[in-house]
């Protein structure tokens, strides 16, 4: 299958001078769930970004497939950034709908989509509550929701779950394991969590910090649906071993 | 954990409680001093000759008060509106918030006690007290609408953009919903201001020889000496201050007490 969308020869400079990708190559192939992984700086939120069409590449191309095989029409894509990033003055039900009510989506219609979205991550009775009631997890959990009320066949997600504690990232990624599979979303995730990456990806792309580039490239061949089991098995620990010292390469090629 | 109901409640009530007391005493002592100093009602009027006057006047001060309240409010709506439109206009356009903003602001830092003469001479009374009003309360307004609506989260914005949002979605549905909290507050200090604006043309018109809102009844009272009418028209300015400024955060916080951290009772 030919990739949903592909960077070529990627490059990204600031108006400040910050050269912030320098020729990145990616492909993101239908279906799967792409981890990418490095530390602060190496341009993977950047990448996102440009996927994303909110900035433009300095130069290189971003090739899309599929019917029109252009650039997606924006709503195509769900996009979950690090913080919540919830309207205050909107119920949860409000942020959920916000996709819908920015392309005219009619209420009747809109209206089961939100209440499905709210099922999936499990906030159904909070659909009232405005987001200063709710803990951190939930209030990504609302974001993860509005990013899948338009059904989006590509999410992007970036270091969503960074912010949250481990009893809480853990179950979030268990959930976000099942959600892409019972929706088979394609997903790109950013991270700087090697732990993370390994249990939730089918492949790592590892990347360099200053300037961004792809380093290497890891193929997780743990089946899903993945759980506890997998997080306390031995080829779990090899992987993050394995995904560990690729990225100890990557920043020492840097430096 | 909360503190004991009883403690909370005591609490409020010392706080409700306490400036009645204060108030009480002051009228006490501000009575007890003119009748022992035997001071003539020209200087210093005691506390019961004034309320007297309130009452045998109400006919004459009704009608100020009601002059100044409508001229305050006028003002208030005015500014809110201007200030608004001003800020959104600045937000659309950098080329006319270029344009304009120091003009904003020169209005602002010019003295309006020196432009109400001038506003008297080529204005009809009425519009000269209004435009006075407007000039003082719009600026807080017009610089917090304008910080609020710069001040939106830029992820929101950037996700707003990624599903496609319009320009007037962006500035109706993000823009001024995030400015909110900030527009009231420019609101309410516009508020008190709306009516000094006021109070400062009337006197200004006052010495013109025309008006008659509560400043003018206390610039002419201060002309016939009639003392206790002076203090009766100050305590209903007064009054007329401490009610907009307690209706302003009525409203404010009715607007904001489901989400905004400002209007949230917090348990300690």
């Amino acid at each position: 299958m030919p990739p949903i969308v592909a960077l070529r020869g990627v490059t990204k400079t600031y108006s400040n001078g910050t050269l912030a990708l320098a020729g990145l190559d990616l492909e993101v192939r239908p279906g799967e769930f792409l981890s990418l992984l490095g530390p602060s700086g190496c341009g993977k939120s950047t990448a996102l970004r440009l996927i994303a069409g909110l900035a433009e590449p300095s130069g290189g191309t971003i090739a899309w497939s599929g019917a029109a095989a252009g650039p997606p029409a924006r709503h195509d894509i769900g996009f979950v950034f690090q913080e919540p990033t919830l309207m205050p003055w909107a119920t949860v039900a409000g942020n959920v709908a916000l996709p819908l009510r920015l392309r005219g989506t009619a209420a009747s219609e809109a209206a089961p989509r939100i209440a499905a979205a709210l099922e999936r991550v499990g906030l159904a009775p909070f659909r009232n509550a405005y987001p200063r009631e709710l803990s951190g997890g939930m209030k990504m959990r609302v974001s993860i929701a509005r990013a899948l009320v338009t059904d989006a066949r590509l999410l992007l997600m970036d270091e969503p779950f960074a912010a949250l504690d481990e009893i809480t990232r853990f179950k979030l990624n268990d959930d976000l394991i099942a959600l892409s599979g019972a929706l088979a979303k394609t997903v790109v995730f950013v991270t700087h969590s090697v732990f993370e990456s390994v249990y939730l990806s089918r492949r790592i792309v590892v990347m360099t910090p200053r300037p961004g580039r792809v380093f290497t490239e890891l193929a997780i061949d743990a089946p899903y649906p993945r759980g506890e089991s997998f997080r306390t098995s031995a080829e779990y620990a090899g992987y993050c071993r394995i995904a560990s010292q690729a990225l100890t390469r990557a920043m020492a090629a840097a430096a | 954990m909360s503190i004991p109901d009883s403690a909370s409640t005591r609490e409020r009530w010392l706080q409700a409680g306490l400036p009645i007391v204060t108030l009480a005493l002051g009228i006490w002592l501000w009575h007890e001093v003119v009748l022992l100093y035997a001071i003539p009602p020209y200087v210093l009027p005691g506390p019961g000759v004034v309320a007297s006057t309130l009452v045998s006047d109400w006919g004459l001060l009704s009608d100020s008060l009601l002059a100044t309240l409508v001229t305050t409010l006028e003002g208030l709506l005015l500014a809110v509106a201007g200030g608004i439109g001003l800020a959104v206009l600045f937000n659309v356009s950098r080329l006319i918030e270029y344009s304009f903003y120091p003009y904003a602001v020169i209005l602002q830092v010019t003295p309006v006690v020196a432009i109400a003469p001038l506003l008297l001479i080529w204005l009809p009374q009425q519009a000269a007290v209004l435009a006075c009003a407007w000039i003082v309360a719009f600026f807080p307004v017009l610089a917090n609408t304008t910080l609020g609506l710069n001040s939106v989260d830029h992820n929101l914005a950037d996700l707003y953009r990624l599903y496609g949002a319009s320009r007037s979605q962006m500035l109706f549905r993000l823009k001024l919903p995030a400015a909110l909290p900030y527009i009231l507050g420019g609101v309410r200090i516009a508020g008190g201001l709306s009516l000094i604006g006021a109070v400062v043309a009337e006197i200004a018109a006052g010495s013109a020889g025309a008006g008659s809102g509560l400043a003018y009844r206390i610039a002419e009272s201060g002309y016939r000496l009639n003392i206790p009418r002076m203090f009766a028209a100050l305590i209903l300015l007064s009054i007329t201050g401490i009610v907009i400024f307690f209706a302003l955060s009525g409203l404010s916080h009715l607007l904001l007490r489901r989400w905004h951290e400002s209007a949230v009772r917090r348990e300690s």
